[in-house]
């Protein structure tokens, strides 16, 4: 049996639900322990989370050190952790840090490691992770050899969570990992302008196109996304227009997303978006061209004009939501 | 002064995925095959350093098989790399192997610099090989890098993180970069560029003379398939209320993704 350790993450001093995700999987796995496992000042503080969603053993660090993201510093820091530890599999969600950081460690490692994971199966020792290539347009099953380490970067929102159960509990060990001769320094990190979650572990997007005729008009969008909790996306025409920023766009170019539902308004549906988010679980498509593509991939559609059924859409969903 | 930059050549976004038959991989008929297109920014943030630095030499390197992968250096040269190194391999090396073998001959090519790659390759999906050059080589990396400014001990350089924040780098050179699509406009390869790439000599390395195990070849893949065929999609009808009021119902009671 395997000792897995799962790369968490914070924001806000509240555990992701993409790490919940992967720390509660790891507990059904059975293994012989789930190590929650992270690093730097919200770990200080909110550690138990981890044994809340499965941990059996929680190492951090909470070091101010690792509050901005350095590669160095912490692919030295895991490798060791991993190694004092003793875990043979090792589980991070993609985000942009660990989808930075982890090749790195693998390197250092000489061991395997498969990104973008949408399904895996743990027994014993073997892990096996399905995951999408050539954008989406076929899957695969990877396999590891002669690897004594596995790395699985799954995407975000592919399991189901549990409410946290605040009677579990787990010891805490502290570490002090060292600190390499670093050739990187983070100078400033600029917050994004938006509070809400990143694109790539939001449970429920609206992405516009260039349907939507203007930017003024993505606030259509951004009022239905604040009732739903939703992230709002975009398609890359309107971001080569100016209308939003890149770090909106969804697709072969931009981020791959693969929320519970996501809404297509306005948009085409062209092969490179698709790529991007043909994972999600339930699509609407809302699209006033009957042979638009995006409807081929849709759960539901919509034949009609966005600018007279999103608001629509947006009051309904204000009365079923909070009324 | 060298400037290495790691291309990959990939299946053209339009290019339909077939699978053959035993599910070994896909079938290599009828695909039309590009240079990645981060890949294209890695080249031309390459071309335009050497522009302002007449020293540097940009050398463009690919590993697979070499019949193909050539039209790919061939393409970077005509953009205005001055040399191109093949590493001619086998389909499906993994991405440790390859960082393996890329990084061994920037090593024995005395080298680089500098060095850019893309974020990510659109067929694999990884974004991994960048990091492990890096870390074989014993180099800073910054990925997902959408500015790049140049100094003579050091480089600056703003990497796009989640949720639209970026991250002001600074590291010491020889260093590592990942291309972001922000980081600039590639060029169109000029007729003067594609003459003179057409007459070039691209250096050829055999894959199997780096001394690479093959035990350090760590994944496998396995059981391709084409992605399950979804159901046709439900249309709402009715005026516009009542589409409202039945996708709210159906998203709740059907979907239950609310
Ligand atoms: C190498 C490469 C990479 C690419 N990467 C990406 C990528 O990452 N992401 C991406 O999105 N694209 C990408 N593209 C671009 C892609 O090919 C399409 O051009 C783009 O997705 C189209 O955007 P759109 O759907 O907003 O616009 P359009 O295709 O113009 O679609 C607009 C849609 O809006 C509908 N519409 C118009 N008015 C209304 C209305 N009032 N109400 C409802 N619907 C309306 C129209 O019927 C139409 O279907 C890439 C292309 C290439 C070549
Ligand atoms: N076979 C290869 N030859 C040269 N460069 C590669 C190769 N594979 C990946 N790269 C580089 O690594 C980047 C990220 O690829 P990947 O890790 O496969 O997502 C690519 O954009 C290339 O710059």
């Amino acid at each position: 049996m395997a000792k897995i350790l799962v790369f968490s993450e914070f924001q806000n001093n509240n555990l992701k639900r993409s790490s919940q995700e992967l720390l509660q999987f790891a507990k059904k796995s059975g293994a012989e322990s789930v190590i929650g496992f992270s690093l730097g000042s919200q770990a200080g503080t909110s550690a138990i989370q981890m044994a809340h969603h499965g941990a059996t053993e929680i190492h951090i660090s909470k070091s101010p050190d690792f509050d901005a993201y350095n590669p160095e510093l912490f692919a030295t820091a895991v490798s060791e952790a991993i190694q004092k530890t003793g875990a043979t599999i090792i589980l991070a969600s993609v985000s942009a840090l660990a989808k930075d950081l982890f090749p790195r460690i693998a390197a250092k490692l000489l061991c395997g490691i498969v990104s973008d994971g949408v399904e895996i199966q743990i027994s014993g020792n073997d892990v096996k992770v399905k995951k999408p290539l050539y954008a989406g347009k076929c899957f695969a099953t990877a396999v590891f050899e002669n690897s004594n380490v596995k790395i699985v970067l799954m995407r975000a929102n592919q399991m189901p969570v549990e409410p946290a159960d605040s009677a579990n509990s787990a010891e805490i060990t502290e570490h002090h990992f060292t600190k390499p001769n670093l050739k990187t320094i983070i100078k400033e990190i600029v917050k994004g302008t938006s509070e809400k979650l990143d694109l790539t572990e939001a449970n429920i997007i609206i992405s516009g196109g260039r349907g939507l005729k203007e930017a003024g008009n993505f606030k259509m969008l951004h009022d239905l996304a604040d009732v739903l909790g939703a992230t709002v996306g975009a398609t890359r025409a309107v971001v080569d227009a100016g209308w939003v920023s890149h770090s909106m766009q969804v697709g072969q170019t931009g981020k791959t997303v693969a929320p519970s539902l996501y809404i297509a308004v306005g948009l085409s549906g062209a092969i490179q978006h698709l790529a991007g988010m043909s994972g999600s679980k339930v699509i609407v498509a809302i699209n006033n061209d009957p042979s638009a593509a995006i409807f081929q991939k849709a759960t539901y559609g919509i034949v009609g004009d966005a600018f007279e059924i999103i608001p629509k859409l947006t009051e309904e969903f204000k009365k079923a939501m909070h009324g | 002064m060298k400037i290495f930059v790691c291309l990959k050549q990939v299946p053209d976004t339009e290019t339909k995925i077939k699978i053959l038959p035993d599910q070994s991989g896909i079938d290599p008929a009828g695909i039309k095959w590009v240079m990645n297109p981060y890949d294209e920014h890695a080249v031309e943030e390459a071309v335009k350093f050497r522009e302002k630095n007449p020293s540097a030499q940009v050398w463009a390197i690919s590993m697979g098989p070499k019949a193909r992968v050539v039209e790919s250096l061939r393409t970077a040269l005509a953009m205005g790399a001055d040399e191109a190194i093949v590493i001619n391999s086998v389909e499906n090396a993994d991405a440790l192997t390859t960082a393996r073998a890329l990084s061994s001959v920037i090593s024995s090519e005395s080298g680089a610099h500098l060095i850019f790659a893309g974020k990510l390759s659109i067929d694999s999906n990884q974004s991994s090989v960048p990091q492990m050059v890096a870390e074989f080589l014993n180099i800073p990396h910054t990925s997902v890098v959408s500015k790049f400014e140049a100094h003579s001990e050091n480089i600056n350089v703003e990497r796009d993180s989640d949720g639209g924040a970026k991250e002001i780098v600074q590291m010491l050179t020889p260093a590592l970069i990942a291309a972001n699509k922000g980081l600039n406009m590639p060029r169109y390869a000029s007729l003067p560029g594609i003459m003179k790439a057409k007459k070039k000599v691209i250096k050829e390395i055999e894959f199997s003379s780096l001394g690479i195990l093959p035990t350090e070849q760590k994944i496998k893949y396995t059981s391709y398939a084409l992605p399950q065929e979804k159901a046709a999609v439900k249309l709402l009808t009715g005026d516009s209320s009542a589409q409202a009021t039945e996708l709210m119902k159906l998203l709740r009671d059907e979907a239950k993704v609310l």
